[in-house]
């Protein structure tokens, strides 16, 4: 039995994918724009959360990282999945501890933790400021290894450009390969595989400038999108408080510098125009702090966003009356910010050419991160109570243990699995765990979570599914000549409308660009309104009819990286139309997503996944609403304890810690 | 109205402005013009060129920005419309390693490399050309395969069991961790390669196994054999750096460290892998 699969990404998703497929014996081909190691993950600063046995000890469990987690992402996760990456985490620190990665340690020689938003409790593991390049490093090195036994066939510098699909005996399809293209020569090519794992990070490049690497685009999952593969909670953007604004790109400070001490504040009087250090503690206004006694600095970011974004738009608070405010370590010892945030530290010095050490940053939120992305399923585990249980309280015992297979069914070939058999999504462009907003250093679990969990469920699909009767090697020719010459054509016209010479903005994809992420970022992020997003969604009606006219800048049959560019923005338009529409379909405020017009949670109407999808024949998104698996814990109000909400106030256990 | 402007070039507010950066940055004109002279080629096997792109300087610019300016509308300062320049990229905050061009003569990350410090005055030129040491595919972009290969010429990785729940990894001092990240920062650039004077351009993939490893590869065998896992395939690693373009090819120039973007002490790694060939190479020959 020849299987092969097929993994689409070399961040950490992938990379965890294919060597946990490799390892089970089935070869991997593993796709990516750049060498993987140079993957999107190796931006991410803070850490990676997992209980721990000094926070166990503290009264902290899986479970509360678990309810935690729903709590965070406002009550619009499917709830079992959640649990189980919960119950898995520490397994993961653990193997990543064993493949070398260098976590800072304790004076004993353990894992040293910190404080990350959205817990009272240490959970968060770190390797200085660079976590993410620290993972992707492990892992890269281990495929590395199954690459020098032949287990993994790398091709790097190939764009993904299509899903294959064949029709299945029982009247379904299923996905049997890949079209790629390689970057250098342009050749375009149909790949064969039993199964196919998206994992190729988020979109980032759709708002322009963000906190994301320059090949974020989403063009890969808007590509499955429009090859009929449903999308989950399109709407839901984080847009990370505190990041340095550039020309090229806003530069995320990661939450671990609030997380080591960092505190936001503004001048009480509007546009104060002395040094941050003339102004006297009484005379700054730490808003976050007064606001959220017990949170504090680390609120969530959806919170701490709309708070900067208020303080800065509505209430002209803003340092200098512009966009920023201070994030502030200038109190906390120099050598142990050296040690402890080294990374990012260097990064504001190196770009703004002012020393955190000694001086306030300053910083305005940016888009981070989608919590929405190709829509999954999965299979229920074991953990079923006959109802949700209410909200954990921090610190109590809790319900259940931590055994694998209470929240998913381990190995499963439903898990994770998009509305085409075969086809899986990993990582950011899978929509799931999440909700409607992420908590920071839940990502790189997700990542690795599914690359390890599910790995083995493409594996038993292979073994047990469509393929075990008919592997790719048995499916036609002409099934992959017919996607490959689809992608060609549209390649050559690509190509045969470059322009020679002559310069029109209006069919520029450049240009375009840069207006569709304006637009994107004006009308789909912080705060949203009905009247604003319905003009967006006109504007997308006009960007794509430039599109169709578009003429890309270079005429070369090598290495254009203009044409990729070009096609890439064509796609990116579905996906931007998906989070424009989902946006006005939720009349609600939930998480990162809020609506002037509708600014509270409506559970009864909108406790519900937004189901986007393509509508081929009249090329446009439609969107549905589906249950969501609320079966765990019952939803309460999302308050994080804010002094106005006049909720009872969480209590740090033994936070001194 | 939502208005959701970030303020141009962060720390020019109120409180910013002292300026921990180079000289060059507190004098830099605002609004000028400078000139971009780029390197270019349309591919393997064709001759290079020179294009110089005029370009507004906008507050808080890098090589990237300005290479993308120059995309969205390519004319050089004859006034003649030519293609967007090619190159790679990827984090754009000097974390990833893809950026890496030669730029006023020196090797270095393109997305760190501000425009403030390198041109700050009217009309001031900076020169942008590809690596040397490896194959160009087109204008700024060069094949960097070789890099990666020579990570398994050393096994530059633990050789875990599997990836089972087997219990935590080996406990290691602070001390140990702090060797092992500085060396773990490698972001396999190859700036080191490209000032190395024994590092040279080899396009044939068949010569890679024998020709000069290079200053990354030897610090990366160091990092592995510094692990309490890792050290396992301590003995084969040593075997790779024996050979030919093994450490003893190294002649010392120190050019390397110079140039690493993230302060790996890469000589000291030379120092510490030349060492332990030689016990190595040593006990080999008492074991006959
Ligand atoms: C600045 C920053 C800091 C962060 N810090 C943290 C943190 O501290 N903790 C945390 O938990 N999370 C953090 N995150 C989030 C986290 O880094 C990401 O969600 C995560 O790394 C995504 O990993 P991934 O494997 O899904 O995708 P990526 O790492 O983005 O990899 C995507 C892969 O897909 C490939 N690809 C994409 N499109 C195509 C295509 N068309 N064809 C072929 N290949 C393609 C790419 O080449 C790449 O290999 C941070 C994010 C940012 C932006
Ligand atoms: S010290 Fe060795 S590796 Fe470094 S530049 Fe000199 S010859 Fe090259
Ligand atoms: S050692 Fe330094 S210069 Fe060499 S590849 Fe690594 S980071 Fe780049
Ligand atoms: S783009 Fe990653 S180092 Fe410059």
């Amino acid at each position: 039995m020849s299987h092969r699969v097929i993994v689409v990404g070399g961040g950490l998703a992938g990379l965890a994918a294919s060597v946990r497929i490799a390892e089970a014996g089935v070869p991997v081909d593993l796709f990516s724009l750049v060498p993987v190691k140079r993957s999107h993950s190796v931006c991410a600063q803070g850490g990676i959360n997992a209980c721990n046995e000094v926070a166990r000890q503290q009264g902290y469990s899986e479970y509360e990282h678990f309810d935690e987690t729903i709590y965070g992402g406002d009550y619009l996760a499917d709830q079992h999945p959640v649990l189980e990456m919960a119950n898995w985490a520490p397994r993961i620190i653990d193997l990543l501890d064993r493949m070398g990665v260098p976590f800072n340690r304790t004076s004993e020689g353990y894992r040293d933790l910190r404080l990350f938003g959205g817990s009272l409790f240490k959970r968060t593991h770190f390797a200085g400021a660079t976590t993410g390049q620290q993972l992707i490093y492990a892992l890269d090195e281990q495929a590395r290894r199954y690459e020098a036994e032949g287990k993994i066939t790398k091709y790097e510098y190939w764009e993904f450009l299509g899903p294959v699909f064949a029709d299945d005996a029982g009247g379904g399809r299923r996905c049997v390969g890949v079209v790629g293209q390689d970057l250098r020569t342009m050749q375009v090519r149909a790949f064969r595989g039993d199964a196919v794992v998206m994992a190729t990070g988020g979109n980032g490049l759709v708002f322009g400038k963000s906190t994301n690497s320059i090949i974020c685009t989403g063009a890969a999952a808007a590509r499955c999108f429009k090859a009929g593969v449903a999308y989950g909670n399109p709407e839901m953007i984080q847009v990370h408080p505190t990041a340095i604004p550039g020309a090229d790109k806003l530069r995320l400070m990661s939450e671990s510098a609030r997380g080591e001490g960092g505190r936001v504040w503004v001048p009480r009087t509007k546009n104060d125009a002395r040094r941050a250090s003339e102004i006297p503690e009484a005379e700054r206004f730490y808003f976050l702090e007064e606001k959220y006694p017990a949170y504090g600095n680390i609120v969530p970011r959806d919170i701490a966003t709309r708070e900067i974004f208020d303080i800065c738009v509505n209430q002209g608070l803003g340092v200098g009356g512009g966009n920023s405010v201070y994030l502030d370590l200038t109190h906390k010892d120099p050598e142990y910010l050296t040690r402890k945030l080294g990374g990012i530290l260097d990064i504001y010095e190196k770009f703004v050419g002012v020393d955190p050490r000694r001086e306030p940053m300053q910083i305005f939120p940016a888009v981070h991160y989608s919590m929405g992305g190709l829509h999954t399923t999965f299979v229920k585990g074991r953990y079923n109570p006959g109802e949700p249980l209410s909200k954990h309280v921090s610190g109590s015992a809790p319900p259940l243990g931590s055994e694998v297979g209470l929240g998913m069914s381990y190995g499963d070939p439903g898990n994770m699995v998009t509305n085409v058999a075969g086809l899986y999504a990993f990582g950011e462009v899978n929509f799931a765990y999440h909700g409607a907003n992420r908590l920071g250093a839940n990502a790189l679990l997700s990542c690795i979570f599914d690359g390890l969990f599910c790995g083995l469920s493409v594996v038993n699909y292979m073994k047990n599914g469509a393929p075990s009767k008919t592997p790719h090697g048995q499916v036609g020719a002409s099934v992959y000549e017919s996607a490959r010459s689809a992608e060609q054509s549209k390649y050559e016209a690509l190509l045969g409308a470059a322009s020679r010479g002559e310069a029109d903005e209006k069919t520029n994809p450049y240009v375009i660009h840069r207006e569709l992420g304006a637009e994107m970022t004006a009308a789909c992020t912080v705060v949203k309104s009905e009247g604003r997003l319905r003009e967006c969604l006109s504007r997308i009606g006009d960007f794509k009819e430039r599109m169709a006219r578009v003429r890309v800048p270079d005429a070369a049959g090598w290495s254009n990286q203009s044409l990729c560019f070009a096609r890439a923005v064509g796609d990116m338009l579905s996906v931007a139309e998906a989070v424009c529409l989902g946006s006005i379909e939720r009349k609600e405020s939930r998480g990162a997503h809020y609506r002037t017009d509708f600014p509270e949670r409506d559970d009864a109407n909108f406790m519900k996944t937004t189901v986007a999808r393509w509508d081929a024949t009249g090329q446009r998104v439609t969107v549905e609403f589906a249950p969501v698996d609320g079966s765990l814990v019952r939803p309460t109000a999302r308050t994080y304890g804010k002094k106005e909400a006049g909720a009872g106030q969480p209590k740090p256990a033994m936070s001194g810690v | 109205m939502l208005n959701f402007t970030p303020a141009a070039g962060a720390g020019s507010g109120a409180g910013g402005g002292s300026g921990a950066g180079g000289g060059n940055r507190a004098r830099a004109v605002p609004g000028r013009t400078i000139r971009v002279r780029v390197k270019r080629c349309e591919g393997p096997g064709k001759a290079s060129r020179w294009e110089v792109f005029a370009v507004k300087a906008e507050a808080g610019s890098n090589v990237i920005s300005v290479l993308q300016q120059i995309a969205s509308n390519p004319v050089t300062v004859e006034g003649e419309r030519t293609t967007p320049v090619v190159w790679d990229s990827g984090c754009l905050e000097e974390v990833c390693g893809a950026c890496t061009m030669v730029i006023n003569g020196r090797v270095r990350q393109s997305c760190s490399c501000l425009i403030d410090e390198y041109a700050p005055g009217e009309g001031d030129e900076i020169t942008l050309e590809p690596m040397s040491k490896f194959p160009v595919v087109r204008d700024l972009w060069v094949d960097r395969s070789r890099l990666f290969h020579n990570l398994s010429r050393v096994k530059a990785w633990v050789p875990i069991d599997g990836t089972y729940n087997l219990g935590p990894g080996p406990r290691e001092t602070p001390a140990q961790q702090e060797t092992r990240y500085a060396l773990s920062e490698c972001m396999s650039c190859g700036c080191c390669l490209e000032a190395c004077p024994q590092f040279t351009l080899e396009e044939d993939p068949k010569a890679w196994g024998t020709s000069f490893i290079g200053a990354h590869a030897i610090s990366q065998a160091r990092l592995f054999n510094e692990h309490a896992t890792g050290r396992a395939l301590k003995g084969e690693r040593l075997e790779a750096l024996m050979g030919p373009g093994g450490v003893s090819d190294c002649g010392n120039a120190q050019n390397c460290v110079k140039v690493c973007p993230k302060h790996i002490p890469l000589t000291e790694s030379i120092a510490a892998i030349g060492r332990a060939v030689t016990i190595h190479a040593v006990a080999r020959w008492f074991r006959g």
